[in-house]
């Protein structure tokens, strides 16, 4: 790997890392907990790492601060104020910045110095004040990570326990001569003889020690070498060597920053220098020694000893903890090119048509042996697919999060106190939804708090709680994706979007309008009511383009709105972009695929009931009214298509009336006119009968009847998108090819339903118009 | 209508002086008994006209869309894009599937011609600008008249007949027509 490829990993990692810490922030705010703490706390950790590998000395510098002041948030020693997370993300962004430098390959402009030095002023303001004397603040100034590995300014000291045994002096050696040689690399700020041992004059023994010491210890070594010095008295002697308080942070630091691998709780504390190798053996032999039953864990052990204190032995398990998680989580994910999967899934299309024209073929042979291979096939193809789609199927939840920081930033902008509740994070959708989708989600989010929430003043007027809410939702329904933006705020006024459309001569005095219509009207480009513009929103630019990005999107966006309530936008989006499962339907010789997520049932429409009908276009679904679409009508589909010149060559036009989707450019082959008469199911379904058939479908909430000739079956559709030529054609939402090779269109019942809808609207509209200049 | 005819004279002649500086191959092709010819730099291939989907809620000269090995592919009818009305298919029917410009990149298009004759080198001094009237064409559609054989044909300029925004807006246009009626 060569360092720019480094470098590209460090600049993702760091952003991941920077989403992160936004988000902890922004839940630390509601509820502070240790855990978010630490997360914070790694995130700005991990990223001084490695970007002081790369000797990004300006970002060292600057998240050290930063740091600095989370280790004190951490130990307690700093509460976690509004002002504090702001200050922090603040932070978080310029950071991101640095980092976006970084990726440029620019080197910072003064603007950003600025903005450093701000912010690190700041931060220094939150280190001065609740220590003020504490040395430490001068060593956090220093750009380099030699205050996390060496801990060397620290006012506090090492804690000696010496006993002594008996045999010391018997075996030539002098306790003075240990604390002497102490003090050749450190001083001893303290020392307490303990003469407690030391019996009565009568039964002293001169050969034998019994003084214990308490040393308070002040060095820059590391342990190894403090106990280095009792090296010949280690067998005799009970030594325990007790860091002080401020070497605790560094330790669990140093346990942090350990590679992750894992290791035994006592390996991670000789890494990191809290335990020495001496201590572990004699605290492992402890705890297999014989009377140890039941075996307690060597945390506990070397607590008990003193050799280690409580604090680090708890960073350690944490740290072998993370390291496990770490260890799953890096097993279970690979990062793979979102190309990649797109040429995999484009392949997988490719593949859906080639199974379904072999299943075509081995239909038309009729060898049982070739029909059930290809049955077996097309199965596993289906599988395949399946997993195919659900490798680009994302989680929801990140980009809801991402609206946290916005209604943080927006509410604070606004002056009004507004939180933000999620709800279904967990919805999977596509990726490439899921990117188009934040754009249009910001906006309505902003709108929400803009227009939607009113002042404190009003809501309490109204009797709601002082605080407004937005709620982003998202389910699944009906082989869509359904996200809400909600708030409980003012509505939309209807009198207002009503006197605000007569103005601009949308719609005329005295129309009468459903409410749906004029939620309708919001979309309309240009369209506002609001009286001011806040740098915000409110000119009015901007509804109509969520509206034609998500119709791009092939989805809706329709609003809910109860005056006084609140507003509730709901976008609804198709699952996938790529291939769907279909319900294919034939209309005299053309072929159309309807979702099968909103194909409810199907039956036939005999001839009674559409007589019972009297030319309408509804019928009685078991006490329902059902409206139906006639596709042959709306289609203006021909009884016979004008393929080729029926006198130039009929036998093409014939087979094309005949069979239908079957086989159109083929002639049926002598095995296929026998496997017909050998498989009745399937001849009959080829006779030229004319049968018509309802498909009842369901979208949002409606249902509706679409009326077509014949049903073939289910259908997997690989989605062409309709292209540039026929873009905005209501009615169809994509193109699809069949096993015969034919394309075939795939029906928009949303689109088709509002266009029906739209044409008797207008036709009654017309007819009204009449009576009344009548 | 209007603008753009005003407008035709002056991209059309600049295309007959293109067209004059750089001898090229042309199709020619066969629209009911009229001849026309195509610049052979935009043609990708022929083929013969097989099933074609038909398309609803498109105005007429849109006659439906084709399988291309895997891709779908527009189909327009150029007798009918041209006013006139649109022939019998006969087994000499044919695509021609032509690469037109498009918003980034280029579109695929067919059009169906009543058949096809053969590709001639029609050198620049044989072209001659567009007549102002009288080839019951839209001149802005016209690059040129070749001569060939002491005969004019018409040498067509795809990107203007098949301009995708044109093509599509009328698509539109058709949809929002068929929905009023």
């Amino acid at each position: 790997m060569n360092l720019d490829d480094a470098l590209h990993t460090f600049i993702v990692e760091a952003r991941d890392l920077l989403e992160e810490m936004e988000d902890a922030l922004l839940r630390i705010e509601q509820a502070p907990d240790a855990d978010t703490i630490n997360a914070i706390f790694r995130a700005a950790h991990t990223i001084k790492g490695s970007a002081g590998l790369f000797g990004l000395d300006h970002v060292v510098a600057f998240t050290h601060v930063a740091e600095s002041v989370l280790d004190l948030v951490r130990s307690d020693k700093l509460p976690i104020t509004a002002e504090l997370v702001a200050t922090f993300l603040g932070v978080c962004d310029h950071l991101g910045v640095l980092v976006d430098h970084v990726a440029a390959g620019t080197a910072p402009d003064d603007a950003t110095h600025r903005a450093s030095d701000e912010l690190v002023n700041k931060l220094r303001g939150h280190l001065g004040e609740p220590l003020p004397a504490k040395p430490a603040t001068a060593a956090a100034v220093q750009p380099a990570l030699s205050a996390a590995t060496s801990g060397g300014v620290e006012t506090d000291h090492w804690h000696l326990s010496l006993r002594f045994g008996a045999a010391v002096l018997r075996n030539g050696m002098d306790p003075l001569a240990f604390l002497r040689y102490l003090t050749t690399f450190g001083r001893i700020e303290r020392i307490v003889t303990l003469a407690d041992a030391v019996p009565r004059l009568s039964e002293l023994d001169a050969e034998a020690c019994y003084l214990g010491f308490e040393v308070g210890y002040h060095t820059d070594v590391d342990k190894a070498t403090i106990e280095g010095a009792f090296e010949f008295v280690r067998d005799d002697a009970h030594i325990s060597i007790l860091p002080p308080h401020s070497k605790i942070a560094a330790y669990q630091r140093l346990i942090e920053d350990l590679p992750h691998e894992e290791l035994p709780l006592g390996e991670i504390l000789v890494r990191c220098g809290s335990l020495t190798k001496s201590e572990l053996a004699a605290a492992l032999s402890h705890q297999s020694a014989p009377g140890e039953s039941p075996i307690r864990p060597i945390g506990e052990i070397l607590v008990e000893r003193k050799a280690v204190r409580p604090q680090v032995v708890e960073a350690a398990l944490d740290k072998q903890k993370q390291v496990k998680e770490h260890k799953r989580t890096e097993s279970g994910l690979i990062r793979v090119n979102a190309e990649k999967l797109d040429e995999h899934i484009n392949l997988i299309g490719e593949l859906i048509i080639a199974s379904a024209s072999a299943r075509l073929v081995a239909q038309r042979v009729g060898m049982p042996a070739l029909l059930e291979a290809a049955a077996r096939l097309s199965r596993l193809v289906e599988e395949v697919r399946d997993s195919a789609l659900t490798l680009r199927m994302v989680q929801i939840g990140a980009t809801f999060n991402r609206f946290q920081r916005v209604v943080r930033d927006v509410s604070a902008a606004l002056g009004k106190d507004i939180r933000l509740e999620i709800s279904g994070a967990e919805t999977d959708l596509d990726k490439t939804v899921v990117e188009k989708i934040g754009d249009p989600l910001t906006h309505l989010v902003r709108n929400s708090m803009d227009h939607g929430i009113e002042s404190a003043e009003i809501r309490l007027a109204c009797g709601k709680p002082a605080h407004g809410t937005v709620r982003l939702n998202a389910y699944h329904d009906s082989g869509s994706i359904v996200i809400e933006v909600a708030d409980d705020g003012g509505g939309l006024c209807r009198e207002r979007i009503l006197k605000k459309a007569i103005e601009r001569g949308l719609i005329k005095a005295g129309q009468q309008i459903s409410d749906q219509e004029i939620h309708e009207l919001v979309f309309e480009p240009g369209f506002s009511t609001v009286e001011q513009v806040s740098d915000l929103s409110g000119r009015g630019v901007g509804m109509d383009v969520v509206k034609r990005n998500i119709t791009a999107l092939r989805g809706t966006v329709e609003i809910d709105s109860v005056e006084g309530v609140g507003t509730t936008m709901r976008i609804r989006l198709p699952l996938t972009l790529a291939i769907i499962d279909g319900f294919l339907v034939a209309v005299n010789a053309a072929t159309f695929v309807v979702p099968l997520d909103m194909v409810v049932e199907c039956m036939e429409l005999s001839a009674q009931e559409t007589e019972a009908a009297h030319g309408r276009d509804h019928l009685n679904l078991r006490g329902e009214v059902l409206p139906f679409i006639r596709l042959q009508q709306l289609f203006d589909i021909p009884e016979v298509p004008d393929v080729i010149d029926p006198e130039a060559d009929g036998a093409f036009a014939d087979d094309n009336t005949q069979s239908r989707y079957e086989s159109s450019s083929a002639i049926l082959t002598a095995e296929g006119a026998a496997a017909l008469a050998r498989d009745p199911e399937l001849a009959f379904l080829l006779q030229p009968v004319k049968r018509e058939n309802i498909v009842v479908v369901q979208y949002s909430g409606r249902r509706a009847g679409l009326v077509v000739d014949s049903l073939m079956g289910e259908f997997q559709t690989v989605i062409r998108p309709l292209g540039v030529v026929f873009n905005g054609l209501d009615g169809i939402s994509g193109f699809t090819i069949l096993g015969n090779g034919n394309v075939a269109l795939i029906l928009d019942v949303p689109g088709l339903v509002r266009r029906v809808a739209g044409r008797e609207g207008r036709r009654t509209a017309k007819a009204t118009a009449y009576a009344l200049t009548e | 209508m209007t603008a753009s005819e005003t407008q035709s004279t002056r991209p059309a002649a600049g295309a007959a002086a293109r067209a004059a500086a750089e001898p090229c191959q042309y199709l020619t092709f066969l629209l009911g008994q009229e001849m026309f010819a195509i610049g052979i730099l935009s043609i990708r291939e022929i083929i013969e006209y097989g099933y074609l989907t038909e398309v609803p809620m498109t105005p007429p000269f849109i006659r439906g869309v084709i399988n291309l090995r895997g891709a779908v592919v527009p189909v327009v009818d150029l007798a009918v894009r041209f006013g006139r009305s649109a022939q019998k298919n006969t087994k000499r029917t044919c695509i021609v599937i032509v690469e037109v410009e498009a918003a980034q990149c280029g579109q695929e298009m067919g059009i169906v011609v009543d058949a096809v004759s053969e590709v001639l080198e029609i050198p620049g001094s044989d072209i001659e600008p567009p007549p102002e009237f009288g080839t019951r064409i839209r001149s802005d559609f016209i690059k040129g008249m070749g001569k060939i054989g002491g005969r004019f044909v018409v040498l067509l300029d795809v990107d203007r007949v098949l301009l995708v925004d044109e093509v599509a807006v009328l698509a539109n246009l058709g949809g929002a027509d068929c929905a009023s009626a």
